[in-house]
Parts: C-alpha cells; sequence; structure tokens
C-alpha cells in the first residue's frame, strides 16, 4: 500500500472563464477507519490564491505551515501579493530541496493572477515537477478516476456557476468510487471580486 | 531547546530531515511512490548549418499520463539546447540551475558559452550524485569551435557524436537515424529526419505520445518550433455533459467579497541615459 494512501483524499481545480475552481473531499482517516469528515485539505494563501494538499496528512499540515513561513516572508520583503506562478515555484522549489527524502504530498494551486486576472491552475509530483495544463488538474488517491471524470465533462469557457456544477460532479462521482476518499466535499469558486465556498452534499460512506 | 525560538531560514541545497521517518515508513510497508517520469523519446543530431534537438510531449506517472503537453526542451544558454529524459522534476531542476551557472560563467569569462563546458558542468554535477538524479539529457548548441551534440548519462558518462538519440523510444529513434542520416544535410531534410526519429518513438514506444517539438540551433538564432507537429490530435467529444444549473446539492455557501484596491497606472516615459 502506497504511502500516499495511508490517510486517503483528493483534490482537483478547474479552469473557467476569468474564473478558477479548486474542490476536495473531506475525509481523513487512518487506512480503512474514518476519523474526521471536516478536514481541511485546501488552504487560503492569498485571497486569490488556494493551494490543495492531498496525500499525507501530517505531510499536508507541514507543508502548508513551512509554505506560509516562506510566503510571509515573501509579501513582507516584495510588498506585493505574490503571482500565481510564482508562487508554483515556490512550492517546487521546497518539495524539491526534499528530493531524497520527500514529503508525502502532491499539491494543486489554483489562482488569478493579481494583476492580469488571468486564470492559473498547476499540479506537481511530490518532489516538485509543476505541470501547468490549460484545462484542469487532479491529485489523490481517486486520481485516475478523476482523470476520467474531467476528461469527459470539462469543456472551455465554463461561467463561474457552470463551472461549479461540472467541478463539483467531477469530483462526487469519481471519490464515490474510492473507497479511502469522500465523505463531503468542499468548493471554492475563485473569481476577480469574491470568493465562493460550497460544502456538497454527498453520500457518507 | 533555544532552536525553537529560532527561526530556521531555508538555506538552498538538498535538506535530508525526512530520510529517518520516509526509511523507517517504507520498512513497515509503506514504500515511497513513484515520481513523474518523461518516457520519453528525445534526439538530437547536426546538420549542414548547426544542431537540430527534437523531443515528443508526454509525462508520465506510474501508467498515467500525467501530462499531455510537457516542455522537454530546455533552454540552457542563447546557442544551447538540452532535451532531457528521466525523472521530471530532476530534469526541470537540474537544467534551471545549469543555465544559471552558465549565464554566470558567460559573464565572468565574457564570451559566449561553449557546449563542451555545458557537457562538463552537467556530468561533474550527475557524478557527485551518483546516477540518483535521474537525469538522462541530449545536450546540442554551437559554438566557436563549431556544432556539437552530446548525451549525458544519469551516472554522469557522456558520449560526444554526431547523431544521438535517449529515453526510452531510443530504439525507436535510433533506428530512424541510423537510416537515415548523413554529413551536411539540409534544414529541411533534417527537419523531416527528426520528425520521422520522434514519430517513431511516440508510435512505437508506450511511455512516448502526444507531439513533437523541435529546436533548431544556427550561429544566428535558436528556434524553438512547439509543436512542429501535432501527431496525435485530441478526439472531438460528441455530446454536452454540462449539468443545469442548481442540480448539485449544497449544505451551506458562504462569499467573500473581494475589495479591489483602485489600480493606479503610470506611464514611464523614455529616461535618456545619465552620463555624468
Amino acid at each position: 500500500m502506497s504511502i500516499l494512501s495511508y490517510n486517503g483524499g483528493c483534490v482537483l481545480a478547474m479552469k473557467g472563464k476569468g474564473c478558477v475552481a479548486i474542490a476536495s473531499d473531506r475525509r481523513f482517516g487512518v487506512q480503512t477507519s474514518t476519523l474526521a469528515m471536516d478536514f481541511q485539505r485546501i488552504f487560503e494563501m492569498g485571497p486569490h490564491l488556494y493551494i490543495g494538499l492531498p496525500g499525507l496528512a501530517t505531510d499536508t499540515l507541514t507543508v502548508h505551515e513551512r509554505l506560509r513561513f516562506r510566503l510571509n516572508l515573501y509579501e513582507l520583503r516584495e510588498s506585493r501579493k505574490i503571482k500565481p506562478q510564482t508562487f508554483s515555484a515556490m512550492v517546487s522549489n521546497l518539495l524539491y530541496e526534499r528530493r531524497f527524502g520527500p514529503y508525502f504530498v502532491e499539491p494543486v494551486i489554483a489562482g488569478l493572477d493579481p494583476v492580469t486576472w488571468e486564470p492559473f491552475i498547476s499540479a506537481m509530483d511530490l518532489i516538485g515537477c509543476p505541470n501547468m495544463p490549460e484545462d484542469f488538474v487532479v491529485a489523490g488517491t481517486c486520481a485516475e478516476q478523476l482523470f476520467g471524470m474531467c476528461e469527459a465533462l470539462w469543456e472551455p469557457n465554463l461561467e463561474p456557476d457552470d463551472l461549479f456544477e461540472t467541478i463539483s460532479q467531477a469530483l462526487m462521482n469519481a471519490f464515490d468510487r474510492d473507497a479511502i476518499s469522500g465523505w463531503g466535499g468542499v468548493v471554492h469558486i475563485i473569481e476577480k471580486d469574491k470568493v465562493t465556498t460550497r460544502t456538497l452534499k454527498t453520500r457518507m460512506d | 531547546m533555544a532552536s525553537t525560538k529560532v527561526v530556521n531560514l531555508p538555506n538552498g541545497g538538498f535538506s535530508f530531515e525526512n530520510c529517518q521517518r520516509n526509511n523507517f515508513m517504507s520498512n513497515q510497508g509503506f514504500p515511497a511512490p513513484k515520481a513523474v517520469k518523461t518516457g520519453t523519446t528525445i534526439a538530437g543530431f547536426i546538420f549542414k548549418d548547426g544542431v537540430i534537438l527534437g523531443a515528443d510531449t508526454r509525462a508520465t506517472e506510474g501508467n498515467i499520463v500525467a501530462d499531455k503537453n510537457c516542455f522537454k526542451l530546455h533552454y540552457m544558454a542563447p546557442n544551447i539546447y538540452c532535451a532531457g529524459a528521466g525523472t521530471a522534476a530532476d530534469l526541470e531542476m537540474t537544467t534551471l540551475q545549469m543555465s544559471s551557472q552558465l549565464e554566470l560563467h558567460r559573464l565572468n569569462t565574457g564570451r559566449q558559452v561553449k557546449v563542451a563546458t555545458a557537457n562538463r558542468l552537467l556530468k561533474q554535477m550527475l557524478f557527485r550524485y551518483q546516477g540518483h538524479i535521474g537525469a538522462a539529457l541530449v545536450l546540442g548548441g554551437i559554438d566557436s569551435s563549431g556544432p556539437h551534440v552530446c548525451c549525458i548519462y544519469p551516472h554522469g558518462s557522456t558520449d560526444t557524436l554526431p547523431f544521438v538519440a535517449m529515453g526510452s523510444g531510443s530504439l525507436a529513434a535510433m533506428a530512424f537515424l541510423e537510416s537515415g542520416w548523413k554529413p551536411n544535410m539540409e534544414l529541411s531534410e533534417a527537419k523531416v529526419l527528426m520528425r520521422n526519429a520522434i514519430c517513431g518513438g511516440i508510435f512505437n514506444d508506450l511511455m512516448s505520445g502526444s507531439h513533437v517539438d523541435l529546436c533548431v540551433i544556427t550561429r544566428e538564432k535558436a528556434e524553438m518550433i512547439r509543436p512542429f507537429e501535432v501527431a496525435n490530435v485530441k478526439g472531438e467529444r460528441q455530446g454536452s455533459y454540462r449539468y443545469p444549473r442548481g442540480c448539485t446539492a449544497t449544505l451551506s455557501t458562504r462569499v467573500i467579497p473581494i475589495e479591489i484596491e483602485s489600480t493606479v497606472v503610470r506611464p514611464v516615459g523614455e529616461e535618456s541615459m545619465d552620463t555624468a
């Protein structure tokens, strides 16, 4: 059994028209036992910048704290909000530093550029190889199911409300086919003037 | 105890703090997962006016395609480019680091960087890590002593040859290169041969796929052609699977409005040089 499937969990992000969406499940468990149904995997790193950290839960918390530290130093030094591309490089650097003893997280980053409001998504493997596609990124124990759902449902230039439906259905139907993810879902839709956070009503098994 | 109060700024370089914990987990039956590899077909050869490098664009994570259009031709110097196969993160970081080193070298010496310099720097670094950095590279460029193509293996050995291929699809690519390469090829012929070599890998090797990227380096410039050929077009979806708005059941909704501070556009005019 891989270490990445010890706690379970999944995150996905999609690009839309002038917006991005990032969603995750809420289960926290130890192999087959579920311990919590309100575990936070997606963290806000800026008003328009969110990072999801599926994988080993202890590393989720540790990487979030370390990133917050680096990000705060950056923003103090530069006196401006970080661009999502730069943040992605920062995460990649943090993970690659531990190339030979990695953190067991596979980050997913979603955000809007603070100047041009261009949507940005990026995902990485556990040692920081960045992948910045034009459509969607997935990570977690049900990544294969998520790939299938996203390939079928995603279309370019979805409005925020349609993007919410698409990402929610992709997430729910994918984690319903995975025993160690699920138990609730949370979706953040990030637009230029607001961020809408919704919790989903899902099967709790 | 004082160390809990002192903040540790990241130092740079590799950190081995998780190794003991990861080894323990591995012994308990939780092995570390596979990193993203670029299965890959990469090739490079010398033609009449310079060097041509080619690569496919598939990145795999185990048997899943992680990236359908990843970029395997990395910039090293204005006259040197590098195609990479192996562990994707290692390639990305190694080539970024090397291109910084080469730029510093160029500024230090005041001369165009030689391909042999890039070769030497890369092989010394890879040998230092005894093959644990999984980077197999095809380095190509043109300098004052002519065009050069070298292949660099993860353990640090290099070969400087007229034509090379690396990666899991290298056998397919090499088959085309061996039968088609001749000295002093024209650019158009060279592009066709490179396209055939990479497509050989794309269609016959499972770990290579998607499109063909090319990089042509001549004395005047380095031209990146991405994609040179869209060898695999994505199928067209026949139906729309859009869900009607409001069909997903939600438990709670929270809207956080964000006030945009006013944007100030300050035009910066042409400033004349201060030669005082």
